[in-house]
């Protein structure tokens, strides 16, 4: 099979008010390959969340609007889809889990019938056949004491916990693709490692292609096949992790690996990126990372540099990496 | 209470050169309930911690979430008082201290906290955030208090003109400055930073860590540094204490902790964080179940819940925190 599974092509969401315009995601290209995982990663204001939405067409309206591009899903652009058809979607083919589960899980309802609930809406399942799925899936996911979590709430759980409750409801319809936005951020260590893993398994066992979007190199390096980096609303360089991890070729790629703390590496100091991320409202012109480079040169103030491919499957947006 | 800490100590450090020791100390918020609000029973969030730390010296307190390693910073603060223990800053006991002799003493330790956007007051201008701590403790007349403002803002790299603005104008990391530049205005000998650089993106994390390390080196200041994040710990710290459910569980020297750590739960930690690097082989430990609620520890270590080495002795008998090998420190009955 050699079309990806997911296509996103120049795709730009904006926010737009009389006064404004936030270009949270300016022209973004990347493809899901089937039963891979595609890393993305950035800072905060990267668009790296914003772009998940876009691709559930979650955005945030009536400012937030999807101004171009296409997502093609199998295919078929999920933007030319009417609302009804996108429902059908949502859930049963793209699943989608959150940061933080208590807020993205609905507190008054049990588990059990929040899983049962996308059973019923795709797969017409009556109430009682769905109860019993939900606790196949939790059990699925490493719950030992399904039968008991399907009748309690979401406050009875631990954070890990609800985030496995989540993947079981995103996995419940086996979805060909799962977003998954910061799902381990809000979590210790130990649990994160039992999270990964049990993403890592689920994908082997169903062939579910993820998009991870983290902030965290460390995660994206341990679980992704492919990734992108995010600046400014724009893809800046995207390939193998193998590759990207191996040679980084965008000066912000580089900064972000060497500005981290390492376990097993003594860093005397640290390479900090002066300057902060700069605002959608107000991009500079050309690169937007000029400011912070510190291989500027003046021709990076005035164009904005193309995406393009330096190796092969691996591509940056700087005129300056050969 | 360790008694071969104690030890260490007395062999290697004279008391002139220790700022901070703490003894036993605990801290038990109480659960009440019933319709008389009766204590039912207590949150032992810390369970008998006791370590020091020497002048100049970076102490790391690495942990998950319900460790304690935060209420250990408050107590230390003197925001909570301890259940049990004493607390001693620079050879004098702080444990009882309150009122203006608290004040005057507090002036010597100060807190930075995790998010710079609820530590701030957002109705005051940064110069009288920064100012606040002089004109408490009456340091000048106001013209040198400003100029100190100023000189403080610069130390932290925000410009002088800063202290005209107000905190909502300013980036995460730049109110972490703020907040720095705060903590400093009375010359304390010791910050406790409480995950300081957490909420801050990567490429601002680094410039948080660096600023913390030439102040250290500028100032001499001394650091207890608390953190969930074990590479940011292992960065700024020489000595770095493991804690789980209200105890230390290791405590030893940084290269000595990461190289070859001695306790399961230090172990399984450094494991399971994921490193920016590709082809890594490690052997992971991944732990099963979740960190039990410290309302009602287990047994004996608290840990043998989790434990991959879990013995019979575990769970009946909690392990003293003793000195393994050379100083290493742990809470094990796997070295006993």
């Amino acid at each position: 099979m050699s079309t990806p599974l997911l296509e996103v092509r120049n795709l730009k969401t904006h926010f737009i008010s009389r006064t404004s315009r936030v270009r949270a995601v300016d022209g973004v290209d990347f493809s899901v390959e089937r039963g891979k995982v595609l890393g993305i990663v950035g800072e905060s204001g990267s668009g790296k969340s914003m772009t998940s939405l876009s691709i559930m067409r979650l955005v945030p309206g009536p400012q937030g609007q999807i101004v171009d591009g296409e997502i093609l899903l199998d295919g078929k652009n999920l933007l030319k889809l009417t609302e009804r058809e996108m429902t059908n979607i949502r859930g049963n083919q793209i699943g989608m889990i959150f940061q933080e589960p208590m807020t993205a899980l609905n507190p008054v309802l049990k588990i059990g019938e929040q899983i049962g609930e996308v059973l019923t809406r795709h797969r017409g399942m009556n109430k009682a056949e769905a109860k019993k799925h939900a606790v196949e899936l939790l059990k699925n996911v490493g719950f030992p004491r399904a039968e008991q979590i399907v009748n309690e709430y979401p406050h009875q759980l631990s954070g890990g916990m609800r985030q496995r409750a989540m993947i079981a409801m995103a996995m419940a319809c086996q979805p060909t693709l799962l977003i998954a936005d910061e799902p381990t951020t809000a979590l210790d260590v130990t649990i994160q490692a039992q999270v990964l893993d049990l993403m890592r398994e689920l994908k082997n066992r169903t062939g579910t292609a993820i998009i991870l979007i983290t902030h965290d190199l460390g995660v994206i390096a341990e679980m992704a096949d492919d990734m992108v980096v995010m600046y400014g609303g724009q893809v800046v360089e995207s390939g193998s992790a193998d590759s990207v991890f191996e040679e980084p070729l965008h000066p912000y790629t580089r900064a972000l690996l060497e500005s981290i703390p390492v376990i097993d590496e003594e860093r005397e100091r640290l390479t900090a990126i002066p300057g902060t991320v700069p605002s959608a409202a107000n991009f500079p012109e050309g690169c937007r990372f000029a400011d912070r480079c510190s291989l500027v040169e003046s021709s990076c103030r005035e164009k904005m540099p193309e995406l393009r491919e330096l190796r092969k499957g691996h591509s940056v947006r700087c005129t300056l990496a050969v | 209470m360790s008694v071969a800490e104690r030890q260490m100590d007395a062999n290697h450090t004279p008391q002139s050169d220790i700022l901070l020791e703490l003894t036993g100390v605990k801290k038990y918020f109480p659960i009440t309930g019933g319709v008389l609000r009766r204590t039912i029973g207590a949150v032992k969030a810390v369970d008998d911690i006791s370590f020091t730390l020497r002048k100049g010296e970076t102490l790391g307190l690495v942990g998950e979430s319900g460790c304690g390693k935060s209420t250990t910073g408050r107590v230390i603060m003197k925001i909570l008082d301890p259940t049990a223990g004493t607390i001693r800053f620079d050879g004098r006991d702080i444990t009882k201290l309150s009122g203006r002799a608290l004040r005057e003493m507090r002036q010597d330790f100060q807190m930075v906290f995790q998010d710079p956007y609820s530590s701030l007051n957002p109705r005051m201008s940064v110069g009288a955030l920064v100012a606040e701590p002089l004109i408490v403790n009456k340091k000048g007349t106001r013209e040198q208090i400003r100029d100190e403002v100023e000189r403080l803002l610069q130390v932290v790299g925000l410009s002088p003109e800063a202290r005209l603005r107000f905190p909502h104008e300013f980036s995460g990391g730049q109110r972490q400055r703020i907040a720095i530049a705060r903590a400093l205005a009375l010359k304390p000998k010791l910050i406790v930073a409480d995950e300081a650089v957490s909420a801050l993106d990567v490429s601002i994390q680094a410039q948080i860590l660096n600023l913390l390390a030439d102040l250290r080196k500028e100032f001499g200041l001394s650091y207890v540094f608390i953190s969930h994040n074990l590479a940011v710990v292992k960065h700024v710290s020489d000595r770095v204490g493991v804690m789980y459910l209200g105890r230390m569980v290791e405590l030893a020297d940084k290269a000595k902790l990461y190289s070859q750590p001695l306790h399961p739960y230090t172990q399984a930690l450094l494991s399971a964080a994921p490193e920016p690097k590709r082809n890594v082989t490690r052997d992971r430990i991944v732990l099963a179940g979740d960190v039990p609620s410290p309302a009602n520890p287990p047994s004996g270590c608290a840990f043998h819940t989790r434990c991959p080495k879990v013995m019979d002795v575990c769970k009946s008998q909690r392990p003293e925190l003793t000195a393994y090998g050379d100083g290493q420190l742990v809470a094990c009955h796997l070295y006993a």
